[in-house]
């Protein structure tokens, strides 16, 4: 028998970036040949526990890899462990989550962003070069930005979602992370592609390298990406880096994006509601803790939920019922889809002129644990990462500078299926800023 | 009084997969949970994938209804709690239907009748709940997910029913369709369910749920229309209510569940994009269906509509009729056999054409045709082989049969030795020499005496023309 080549992986996790970590992950030959590998742990690994961060998952092991794990093996990725994360991508900052939250490396007294936390904390913190996130609102690029790495949010279709455990099936993508666009390229290369069992693939592959020629690219900037709720420091920082690719090239276009005032409600409603539905099958028939059977039926899966999800997650499974229900539908869901529907044309409409936009990714820089006690405050911090879900574009976060010690993200979003040009502009900016 | 019945039926579709996985649909019979994947147990991170067979047999079945195939039809999900529903919300249609108004003709109460179809829409089937330890009080139930995710498809008629009866009626030309159409077994467990909405004019409408077998529907209808009358009789108020029927009692009682208030919350399902029907619809071609069949069988053959009627309102006996050969086809013996001796012993035995070996009975058909067998001999075999196939799931070879039983016709050798109707014959008049005598003094209404005493020795087996002339020369010949 051949021996089943491996690495050894015995991470300082000081920073709760991992919920749990493979010792000695088998590897092998590919073009991610022994490279270690985090996973988000909302997407499924055959025999390796796979939770979303909560309870109700707990002990879950899938029977199956999800299409991109598939790819990362065959390509002999080691794959180390699964990240932390909110509780099923539900949240900004990895505080929702069950097993509690991951640090941010730039500065362990606030949130590393979310939801994919965990897999920019192990980036930022050395732990592993690259790492898998998905993002349904922002999840990748939000914690990319506070943590100070690269994240790929692809256009929706590119990756396979085959084997991620949805939370809003319309929104969101698995998309790579690294400490670079080399990197993140890498990664994107060997995730994306058709796969027949995700009837919402692209049939498109990726095949790239990364060019920073930025001289001809016209860069669309909307007011709205520096509107109210946005840092100075932030805005200032941002306005930097774009000034740096207008020096390199770039031609700068200011426009203005008025769909951008009823995005973070369209968003809001649509993950909530797909989110009340796809919760729907954790009632203790299949997964977490057996239910109770002295009980009925209707009492123990009730039990059984309660206990099981986490506060936020009862909330938006709450307000997404509620959005469903009879009488409410066309007053939230099928408003919300219209306003989807304007999203996008507003998108198409710039993106007959430029050839991306770009502002910062997040208003603000990492928050501190429990900054943002209230859910409102919280949701107001997407609404520079939410447009690109809402109309399936593809949106990167490079880091861009700091304000004082706390990393600032730069957002490139782009035309529907063109990843390769969001990355080479995030690749100029980045070949810029060490050149 | 006025009934008013519409009819909600919900078919598997006889693909050889599930609805949105490769698995296999041929559950019955193997172990709780063997046809299952992470697709159809429906486990975190699994996605639908639509099988296009499904959709091309639910197409057909529009096509054959007449129906209205748009554009675009969409998959909705249906939410709501129930163990057997793995994923907590089942994939079905809702606002955008595969296909809407379409009609089925149908031999109503008072002549022939268009009833209106609104709607057929695609679903998957739930999983199984299996209750141990009794049906009223289960200790516990398990739950077998192997159906789950097995195709069906939702007939919604419009209220035009007007009788139990009739119901029953459109019920069976709506299986016969389908079977013509290759996309269902009626015969498979579980295959049909019914649910029915019933209302005397004037008053509230009663829904009653999962109806599982065709004999059933017309049961509970007729028990719940005589309910009702009898309720408004008393002067009482139907209450708009939903009710279960009872197979087994043969009645239907209400269900205090709360399924009027339920709010399924439908919304598009967000796996799945929409379907492109109407072209893909135009491109496909249904075979012949019954009523043009019919009309076929009366041309070709020379049948009685009756006839030809019966024949062609099962696929299978249609099949079976055209795999006749052609001249046996359009003989009336024939079709009257198969049409009402052999149909009628099937139902007393409460069996279907397909548990017959058609060989066996196709042999026994030609024998009698060509006047090997009685017609009295052939019901006695048919009867037979019917029961051995009831019991053992098999049966002997007509001929076989006809020789252990002894019921091949007996027929004179023209010469020679004594052949046992010749000595049926001499012992009938050796038996009854007062028939003799009277036939003797030219009373010829006791020749038929005796053709039927030699008739009963041997068993019917004769020839009442070879028995006529045996006795004839016998008498004249002698003395
Ligand atoms: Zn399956």
């Amino acid at each position: 028998m051949i021996p089943v080549p491996s690495i050894e992986f015995h991470p300082d996790d000081r920073y709760f970036a991992f919920l749990r970590t493979v010792s000695t992950p088998e590897c092998g030959q590919g073009r991610l040949a022994g490279i270690p590998v985090a996973v988000k742990d909302n997407i499924s690994t055959a025999g390796i526990e796979t939770t979303c961060a909560s309870r109700i998952l707990a002990g879950y092991i899938p029977p199956y890899d999800a299409t991109v794990v598939e790819h990362l093996r065959r390509e002999g990725a080691a794959i180390v462990g699964k990240t932390n994360m909110d509780e099923f991508g539900m949240g900004t900052t990895t505080e929702n989550s069950a097993f509690g939250p991951t640090k941010n490396p730039a500065d362990t007294s606030r949130v590393p962003g979310g939801s994919s936390g965990g897999s920019a904390a192990a980036i930022a913190g050395g732990l592993v070069p690259m790492a898998l996130g998905t993002d349904t609102g922002g999840s990748i690029r939000c914690p990319a930005a506070f943590c100070g790495i690269v994240g790929l949010k692809p256009t929706y279709g590119r990756v396979s979602r085959y084997g991620l455990i949805a939370y809003a099936n319309s929104l969101e993508q698995i998309g790579p992370m690294a400490g670079n666009v080399t990197d993140v390229n890498r990664l994107m290369e060997v995730i994306a592609g058709y796969d027949s069992r995700d009837s919402t693939s692209l049939n498109q592959a990726y095949l790239h390298t990364p060019d920073p020629e930025i001289r001809g690219v016209k860069i669309g900037v909307p007011e709205e990406f520096f509107g109210e709720g946005v840092d100075p420091r932030v805005a200032s920082v941002v306005w930097d880096a774009i000034s740096m690719l207008e020096r390199k090239g770039a031609e700068i276009v200011t426009c203005r994006m008025p769909s951008m005032a009823y995005a973070l409600a369209a968003y809001y409603v649509t993950c909530t509601c797909e989110a009340s539905s796809n919760l729907a099958r954790f009632d203790g028939v299949r997964y977490g803790d057996p239910a109770d059977t002295r009980k009925t039926w209707h009492e123990s899966f009730q039990e059984r939920r309660r206990e099981g999800f986490g506060e936020e997650v009862r909330r938006r499974i709450m307000l997404g019922t509620f959005a469903l229900s009879s009488g409410y539908y066309g007053k939230y869901y099928a408003k919300a889809q219209a306003a989807r529907h304007h999203v996008r044309a507003d998108f198409a409409r710039l993106f007959r002129d430029v050839d991306v936009l770009a502002g910062p990714t997040m208003p603000t820089v990492a928050f501190r644990f429990g900054e943002k006690s209230d859910p409102l405050s919280m949701y107001l911090s997407d609404i520079l990462t939410v447009p690109a879900n809402l109309a399936g574009v593809p949106a990167i976060s490079v880091p861009c500078g700091k304000v004082g010690n706390l990393p600032v993200g730069l957002q490139i979003t782009g035309r529907w299926r063109e990843d390769e040009r969001v990355v080479d502009v995030a690749y100029a900016y980045e070949q810029g800023r060490s050149a | 009084m006025t009934v008013i019945i519409g009819l909600e039926i919900h078919c598997q579709l006889d693909t050889a997969t599930k609805l949105f996985c490769g698995c296999s649909t041929d559950y019955r019979d193997d172990h709780p949970n063997s046809h299952t994947c992470p697709v159809c147990l429906g486990l975190p991170g699994s996605l639908p994938k639509t099988n296009k067979k499904a959709v091309e047999y639910a197409l057909r079945v529009a096509k054959a209804l007449h129906c209205e195939v748009p554009e675009e039809s969409e998959f909705s999900r249906k939410n709501y709690f129930y163990p057997d529903l793995n994923k907590g919300f089942q994939i079905t249609q809702y606002d955008r239907p595969l296909a809407v108004c379409g009609h089925l003709d149908i031999e109503g109460d008072d002549g022939p009748k268009r009833v209106r179809i609104t709607r057929v829409h695609m679903e998957e089937d739930p999983g199984r709940l299996v209750h141990k330890g009794g049906a009223d009080r289960p200790r516990y139930t398990l739950v077998d997910y192997n159906r789950a995710g097995i195709p069906l498809i939702e007939i919604v008629t419009e209220p035009d029913l007007r009788s139990p009866r009739e119901a029953r009626k459109f019920l069976n030309k709506m299986r016969a369709t389908l079977e013509y159409l290759g996309v269902f077994d009626s015969e498979k467990e579980g295959s049909l369910r019914v649910d029915a909405n019933i209302s005397i004019q004037g008053s509230e409408r009663v829904e009653i749920k999962n109806i599982t077998s065709y004999k059933g529907v017309e049961k509970a209808l007729t028990f719940e229309v005589t309910r009702q009358r009898n309720s408004i009789r008393r002067g009482q108020k139907i209450v708009r209510e939903t009710r279960h029927f009872v197979e087994t009692r043969g009645v239907t009682t209400s269900s205090r569940s709360k399924e009027m208030e339920q709010d399924y919350r439908y919304f598009p399902e967000p796996d799945l994009k929409p379907l492109r029907v109407k072209d893909w619809a135009e491109a496909i071609v249904i075979p012949e269906l019954p009523d043009a069949r019919k009309q076929r069988f009366i041309q070709d053959y020379q049948l009685s509509p009756t006839h030809a009627a019966t024949l062609t309102g099962d696929w299978q006996i249609a099949e079976f009729y055209e795999t006749l050969p052609v001249e046996m086809r359009a003989s009336t013996g024939t079709a009257t056999w198969v049409a009402d001796t052999l149909l009628g012993e099937l139902n007393y035995r409460d069996m279907a054409i397909r548990h017959v070996p058609l060989e066996h009975f196709k042999e026994l058909l030609i024998i009698r045709e060509s006047g090997g067998i009685t017609d009295r001999g052939a019901v006695e075999v048919l009867r037979t082989l019917l029961d051995q196939v009831k019991e053992k799931g098999g049966c002997e070879a007509p001929a076989e049969c006809i020789k252990r039983l002894g019921l091949g016709v007996i027929t004179t050798p023209e010469q020679g030795s004594e052949d046992p109707v010749t000595s049926a014959a001499r012992d009938a008049i050796t038996e009854n020499p007062q028939a003799v005598d009277d036939y003797r003094k030219g009373r010829k209404e006791a020749l038929n005496f005796l053709v039927g005493q030699v008739m009963k020795k041997t068993r019917g087996c004769a020839k009442p023309a070879d028995v006529n002339r045996v006795l004839t020369g016998l008498l004249s010949g002698k003395e």
